[in-house]
């Protein structure tokens, strides 16, 4: 691994071993996977919207989430972002482009679906969850997971940003 | 990751491979993204196959894929903007008058504050908003008549409101008050009145009304007794007057797809319709507040009780409460079978049934509810809090079965069992074929419809919510009585049903719920508690047009 550390043309510098470079790459597109089908299949189905969820929510954002069902415009924004934000997140994990945005971005916005609707003690709510939760569930874990991969990066490495800092790389080296 | 142990290998065996490497690294998503397309493409074109099945079989059964709005199915083409102004006056502006006066547009000023202080609270409560942008019926407010002084008053003071819907039409003349709805009914600035009386009060009201030739918009029930049904249908229909029997779910979105649903036969033979009321809270049960200024000097006690068969002293329970005694009210029956009959009157259009039998008693609010404290209770009701009737339909094959309670929430809905499938109706509607049904056996067995799975929903403007708040609001909501949606906007039902009653006043037609349907929906009301009183089984007669 030192040996290739001082291989300076190369922005493929890296302290990963292959399997734990395979296995980050690995979560990487999973999640990037799930993500960028969610969006899609939001963006397919012409009744989705986010009004239930954010209706629902409890909790210290409760009142700004249920401000934005109430105000068709905002709700129109919150849907829009929402679908294409989990695209855009999607392509940038599997793809491994701006990798570093996609999974910051992604984290902020799995946070943002855990804080509106966490399974805490004495909340309920009227959609049914599809496993059983106390305080941790699965948003909360992807969201965990992409925190892992803010700190062990691999877009350099296995995407398309190898030829976006290699360029860049160039130019610093200049 | 094989190719990056390849671009590995191939790096340490040659120098020069950087850039193929790199590209291989860089494009090491390109075979997951083939994948995810290709898959997802895949689902998709499955997705698509099922439902063209599913399409082409329900073409087959001739269910529309899509079915038409309910505006152009039920409510007649007007102008864009009323020109003919209607002066009306209201006669008993109660609870259900001055909600009536506000679903048409006429609001007392304490309301508008109470829906600002709500909107406040709760971002999602959209009434007061709802409100104003319903249509302006042009219509103004110029008589009052009830005989106690608070709500007379409120009335006034809703007449003068100027927070209307509708562009704002300037000052308002204001209503004139009438202690006595014959002064009313005789003034020449009055051209149609609402009557939300008693029920004991409607017969002698309207009748009054269709002399002077006033257009009528009535509470249900129609009328206290079946000899009163008789003399209002007579005086109506030697009338010109338009009359509308306040049965506001006739303009339920859900009910009229419900109507087109067994008109295309997909439930089968039906032969058991099942209708309920469940409520589960003292105001459920008719105990409403007793109003702190009510009293001998405020109320005209002699003019209230009228036509009532007891003459009582002065009571504040028996005024306040009075759906609580068969002197002035109907019941159960009257109060709200009614409204579940005419909506299956409404969808399979029965008429009045052969027999009924009915059971029932005071079982919860009984003698031990006298002394209740929080609502001071000093009288037992003499009208039962569980009802239950059975109406024979032998022409039509079909029983019609109602079950009431008002001491449990337990939502039962509206049901249509037909041999092919089943139907649920509420403000939603679903269908689900039934597992030995003959007509569906082929597609069964085929899988094409799954019996787990409704066959046929429709769900109230699937991108709006109810911001339904009170206990009795969603009662109301659920059984179809609040709400209902136009274009996928939410609309109050009263309002669309005060409408259908001016539109046919200004272009002529007949109402909705029409003294037909109202003279049907009384006498069907009357067997229930008819058989309730008699203890025996009760028939109609059609020749003499009689009960028996």
């Amino acid at each position: 691994m030192k040996q290739k550390k001082q291989e300076t043309q190369s922005v493929t510098l890296s302290e990963y071993t292959n399997i734990q470079l395979t296995a980050l790459v690995l979560l990487r597109m999973l999640i990037g996977w799930h993500l960028l089908y969610e969006g899609i299949s939001k963006v397919i189905n012409p009744y989705w919207t986010s009004a239930g969820y954010l209706s629902e929510s409890k909790w210290i954002f409760s009142g700004l989430f249920t401000s934005i069902v109430a105000n068709p415009t905002a709700l129109k924004i919150v849907d829009f972002l929402n679908e294409w934000g989990l695209i855009a997140i999607g392509i940038g994990l599997i793809a491994g482009l701006f990798t570093r945005t996609a999974t910051i971005a992604g984290i902020v916005l799995l946070c943002l679906y855990y804080v509106a609707n966490p399974p805490f003690l004495g909340y309920q709510y009227s959609m049914p969850t599809e496993g059983s939760y106390l305080i941790v569930n699965k948003t909360l874990i992807e969201a965990a997971a992409l925190f892992v991969l803010a700190f062990f990066p691999t877009g350099r490495m296995i995407g398309l940003d190898v030829f976006l800092f290699r360029k860049s790389g160039k130019i610093e080296s200049d | 990751m094989s190719q990056e142990n390849k671009a590995n290998s191939e790096d340490k065996a040659k120098k020069g491979g950087i850039k193929r490497r790199d590209l291989l690294k860089g494009l090491a998503a390109l075979p997951v993204f083939g994948v995810f397309i290709y898959k997802f493409v895949e689902k998709r074109s499955l997705e698509k196959e099922k439902k063209q099945a599913i399409l082409e079989e329900l073409k087959e059964l001739s269910i529309p894929e899509k079915f038409p709005e309910a505006s152009t199915v039920t409510v007649k083409p007007t102008t864009a903007k009323p020109t003919e102004l209607i002066r009306f006056g209201i006669i008993g502006n109660g609870g259900r008058g001055e909600s009536i006066l506000r679903s048409a547009g006429i609001a007392h000023p304490d309301w508008i504050e109470e829906r600002k202080k709500a909107a406040a609270e709760n971002k999602m409560d959209t009434g007061l908003q709802d409100w104003l942008n319903q249509e302006d019926l042009n219509i103004v407010l110029t008589g009052v008549c009830d005989v106690f002084d608070v709500r007379a008053e409120r009335g006034l003071a809703a007449a003068k409101n100027e927070i209307r819907p509708g562009e704002a039409s300037g000052s308002l003349p204001g209503a004139k008050r009438y202690r006595h709805y014959q002064d009313l009914l005789a003034s020449p600035d009055i051209d149609a009145v609402i009557i939300a009386t008693p029920d004991h009060w409607h017969s002698q009201m309207v009748i009054d009304a269709a002399k002077a030739g006033k257009h009528v918009y009535c509470e249900k029930c129609m009328t206290r007794t079946e000899d009163e049904a008789h003399q209002l249908y007579d005086a109506v229909k030697n009338s010109s007057i338009k009359f509308q029997l306040g049965h506001q779910n006739r303009q339920q979105e859900s009910h009229i797809k419900a109507k087109q649903l067994i008109e295309k036969e997909i439930l089968g033979k039906i032969t058991l319709v099942e209708v309920t009321t469940n409520r589960n809270s003292p105001n459920g049960a008719w105990y409403y507040d007793i109003h702190e200024k009510g009293s001998p000097e405020t109320i005209d006690w002699e003019q209230f009780q009228g036509p009532a068969p007891h003459k009582v002293p002065f009571s504040l329970e028996r005024f306040f409460r009075w759906r609580c005694w068969f002197d002035y009210g109907t019941g159960l029956s009257g109060d709200l079978l009614s409204h579940e009959y005419d909506a299956i009157n409404q969808i399979l259009d029965l008429g009045i049934p052969k027999s009924a039998v009915s059971s029932g008693g005071i079982y919860f609010f009984t003698k031990n509810w006298i002394g209740n404290k929080e609502y001071k209770v000093t009288e037992v009701r003499d009208v039962p809090d569980v009802f239950n009737v059975v109406f024979e339909y032998p022409d039509r094959e079909l029983t019609l079965v109602y079950s009431a309670t008002l001491a449990s929430n337990q939502d039962r809905g509206k049901v249509f069992m037909g041999h092919d499938a089943s139907m649920q109706v509420g403000g939603d509607l679903e269908v689900y074929a039934d597992w030995e049904s003959t007509r569906f056996k082929e597609k069964i067995e085929k899988g094409v419809i799954d019996t787990s799975l409704p066959l046929f929903t429709y769900q109230r403007g699937s991108k709006g919510f109810d911001a339904v708040t009170s206990a009795s609001e969603k009662y109301f909501a659920s059984r179809g009585l609040m709400y209902t949606y136009r274009e996928g906007r939410r609309v109050d039902i009263t309002y669309l049903h005060v409408k259908d009653w001016l539109d046919a006043i200004r272009n002529g037609g007949e109402p909705l719920c029409n003294v037909e349907q109202g003279f049907q929906e009384a006498i069907t009301c009357h067997m229930a508690t008819q058989s309730y009183m008699l203890g025996r089984k009760v028939e109609w007669d059609p020749v003499a047009r009689k009960i028996v």
